[in-house]
């Protein structure tokens, strides 16, 4: 992953500098607020690639910040970080213009791939709109419903499509379990036992199964990643 | 004092003043029309009565001249209850009458008046009310014809004495029936207050008594009574869930704290000390997974979820959860058997429900092997029952045990047997919350051999009702 900037806006100073240290030692740049009114002087004049925004903040809170930059058209990608765990958070942060919600508690690994999800879309937004995507030889091609590798067309259900298409389009990231649950099947839950692994191993058998490179990877304790070369080095 | 204070702050007795003053009013307005009326009437006899005999002496005075009248007048005057009279000649001067003392400047000309006069036989030089009426006759003589208004008087003074009388047992009739309701009620109330008054200083096993008449009180009673149920339920749910809180979550947290003790004692390697810190690390997440957990099962019981409901159709859920497990059962060596009818539209939180079934799964491939470890068929099944839809979720291992089936639905309550697989005990609980949430249940039953978990849900409501709140 290429570096980022990140603006990480926090009113737990602990939790702040734990961010802030856990981002450094990935090589991202990362500046920090502890309130809001800073948060959103900060946001609104430095060129950040994702914004990490608490939705409790003092001053201002995190959902006006976000409503605030969105009708200044500043796009920058939000992700939400709530510790209040309602039923219906995840809809109203997303309705103020948020991008992505986390709630806490969280590992800082999911965190971590979902930042870099997010900072990508922003440095690369036209890839979303690709109408294939290809990765060394694996091609899927999103009009025709195709996968092909070494030329070789490779059936695929439906939802195992769907599920190769979400890793290809995020290509060389770590995609978490959770992320693979919401934006494949459309749920946002934590998934208890390993149903996710099961699809992704299935998928693994279908397009890497006697084709080299070996394509897609399991991060430990992470999630998945689809990339050209052997090690996973996270 | 406090007494007649609490009394008079008291709605009965406002109520009571209100009633009372009303009904005052009313009463003193009948009262006023009738004597009015009596009093019209009275004096219209009068009237008619002085006119006639006005007219009777008038004629006397043309056939008889002044003398013949004067004569008449003098043998009237001797009857009972007879009118009053004077007669005088063209020169002031008294011809005839009854009448001892009256302003001479009545007389001078014709009318009718009410007027103050003494009466000639009077000795007590009282002067009474008369009505009369004085004709003045072309030649000069003037003719007085008058009655007294003692009558008119009497009435008065009787209706005033009867008006008081009738006010005065209005107001004592009015006190003594309102003092009469409001003890009553007050007694009621008094005795709730006593009962809250406990309630709230002692404990919360008390009840208000319900008369079982179903009026205001009872009806506030049954209320309140359901009130305290309520939070009786919830206060017990409180304390259990914190009481488990505390035994479950130290069993994890003593072994989080030992295997790090563990580590800085005996490890020599890095690799060693980075092994026994991602131990720690999963176990740290189970933990948050477990908070995680709690909190929501909390938040979806207080019920603060609603605002994120829509109509959706149930089969949808019942067909993605058995996509996302069908691979995981087929690796468990047994068939998911998928039953999904069409069109099951709920009102609802289509995440919640997606987790709920995710969960009934969950606990189907964990639990659902028989006494040689044999994973049996599992099923799904999406269906309509009446007003109802079922998810249900059905496996064959050894089911759960009738006595046991209520407490499994509860927090951190794992059966024996099922300890060895890991989990914390929430599953269930959640599953439970979220059909409380919607409204509907979740029912477990037996699968002949195994367990049916039932999620019941309430079909959608009416139809046009549905599209009516979505526009």
């Amino acid at each position: 992953m290429t570096l980022m900037r990140i603006l990480i806006i926090e009113d737990d100073t602990e939790a702040g500098q734990y961010l802030q240290k856990a981002f450094k030692e990935q090589g991202h740049v990362v500046d920090y607020a502890a309130d809001g009114l800073d948060g959103y002087a900060m946001a609104e004049s430095g060129d950040y690639d994702v914004l990490i925004v608490d939705r409790m903040l003092p001053k201002l809170d995190g959902l006006s910040l976000i409503r605030s930059l969105r009708e200044q058209e500043i796009t920058t990608p939000v992700l939400i970080l709530s510790a209040l765990g309602q039923v219906d958070d995840r809809v109203k942060g997303l309705r103020a213009g948020g991008d992505d919600y986390l709630p806490k508690p969280y590992a800082f690994s999911e965190l971590l791939a979902r930042v870099e999800v997010l900072a990508r879309r922003r440095s690369a937004p036209v890839s979303s709109e690709q109408t294939s995507y290809q990765v060394a030889n694996l091609v899927l091609d999103r009009l025709s419903h195709r996968v092909s590798r070494d030329e070789e067309e490779i059936m695929l259900q439906p939802r195992e499509f769907r599920l190769l298409e979400y890793l290809m389009k995020n290509a060389g990231q770590v995609v978490t379990r959770t992320m693979l649950l919401e934006n494949v099947w459309d749920y946002h839950f934590d998934p208890q036992t390993n149903v996710i692994d099961v699809h992704v191993s299935r998928l693994r058998s279908k397009i890497d199964k006697g084709f080299e490179p070996p394509l897609l990877h399991t991060i430990r304790g992470a999630g998945y990643m689809i990339k050209v070369g052997g090690e996973a080095e996270r | 004092m406090i007494a007649l204070g609490k009394i008079a702050r008291s709605t009965g007795f406002k109520l009571s003043l209100l009633y009372l003053i009303i009904f005052a009013f009313v009463a003193s307005a009948a009262i006023s029309y009738v004597f009015f009326n009596a009093r019209r009437i009275l004096d219209e006899q009068i009237y008619s009565a002085i006119d006639n005999e006005v007219q009777m002496l008038t004629r006397g005075f043309e056939r008889f001249g002044p003398v013949g009248v004067a004569k008449a007048i003098e043998r009237r005057k001797q009857q009972p209850g007879s009118f009053l009279y004077l007669m005088v000649d063209p020169f002031g001067r008294k011809m005839a009458g009854n009448i001892e003392e009256i302003e001479p400047r009545l007389l001078e000309k014709s009318g009718v008046s009410e007027e103050s006069y003494k009466r000639v036989e009077d000795t007590d030089a009282v002067e009474h009310q008369a009505i009369i009426r004085v004709l003045v006759f072309d030649s000069g003589f003037r003719l007085l014809v008058g009655r007294d208004v003692e009558e008119r008087a009497r009435l008065d003074a009787a209706v005033k004495r009867a008006s008081q009388l009738a006010f005065l047992v209005i107001c004592l009739f009015s006190v003594a029936g309102g003092w009469f309701v409001m003890r009553r009620v007050l007694k009621r109330v008094s005795e709730m207050t006593e009962t809250t008054k406990t309630l709230v200083s002692d404990n919360l096993d008390g009840r208000l008594k319900v008369t079982g008449s179903g009026d205001e009180l009872d009806r506030l009673a049954v209320n309140l009574n359901d009130m305290l149920d309520r939070i009786s339920e919830l206060m017990s749910g409180l304390k259990e869930v914190s009481d488990n809180i505390a035994h479950d979550l130290k069993t994890p947290l003593t072994r989080l704290r030992n295997r790090a003790d563990e580590a800085l004692r005996t490890a020599t390697s890095e690799d060693e000390l980075r092994e026994a810190l991602e131990a720690n690390i999963n176990e740290s997440d189970n933990l948050i997974r477990v908070f995680n957990a709690l909190l929501m099962i909390a938040r979806l019981e207080a019920g603060n979820a609603q605002a994120d409901m829509t109509d959706f159709d149930a089969s949808e859920i019942a067909r993605d959860v058995a996509e996302l497990y069908e691979p995981l059962v087929e690796d468990a060596g047994a068939s998911l058997e998928i039953n999904v009818a069409d069109n099951l539209w709920i009102h609802g939180n289509r995440e919640l429900l997606g987790q709920a079934v995710s969960n009934l799964m969950d606990n189907a491939l964990k639990y659902g092997v028989d006494e040689n470890g044999v994973m049996g068929a599992l099923a799904i099944t999406a269906m309509q029952d009446g007003e109802f839809i079922e998810l249900i979720v059905s496996d064959k291992g050894q089911g759960i045990p009738e006595e046991d089936r209520e407490r499994v639905s509860e927090r951190f309550v794992r059966l024996e047997g099922s300890r060895t697989q890991p989990g914390f005990g929430l599953g269930l609980s959640l599953v439970s919350a979220v059909a409380q949430l919607h409204e509907g249940a979740l029912v477990l039953g037996d699968n002949n051999p195994g367990l049916k978990a039932v999620l019941r849900l309430p079909l959608r409501k009416r139809v046009e009702e549905a599209e009516h709140r979505e526009v």
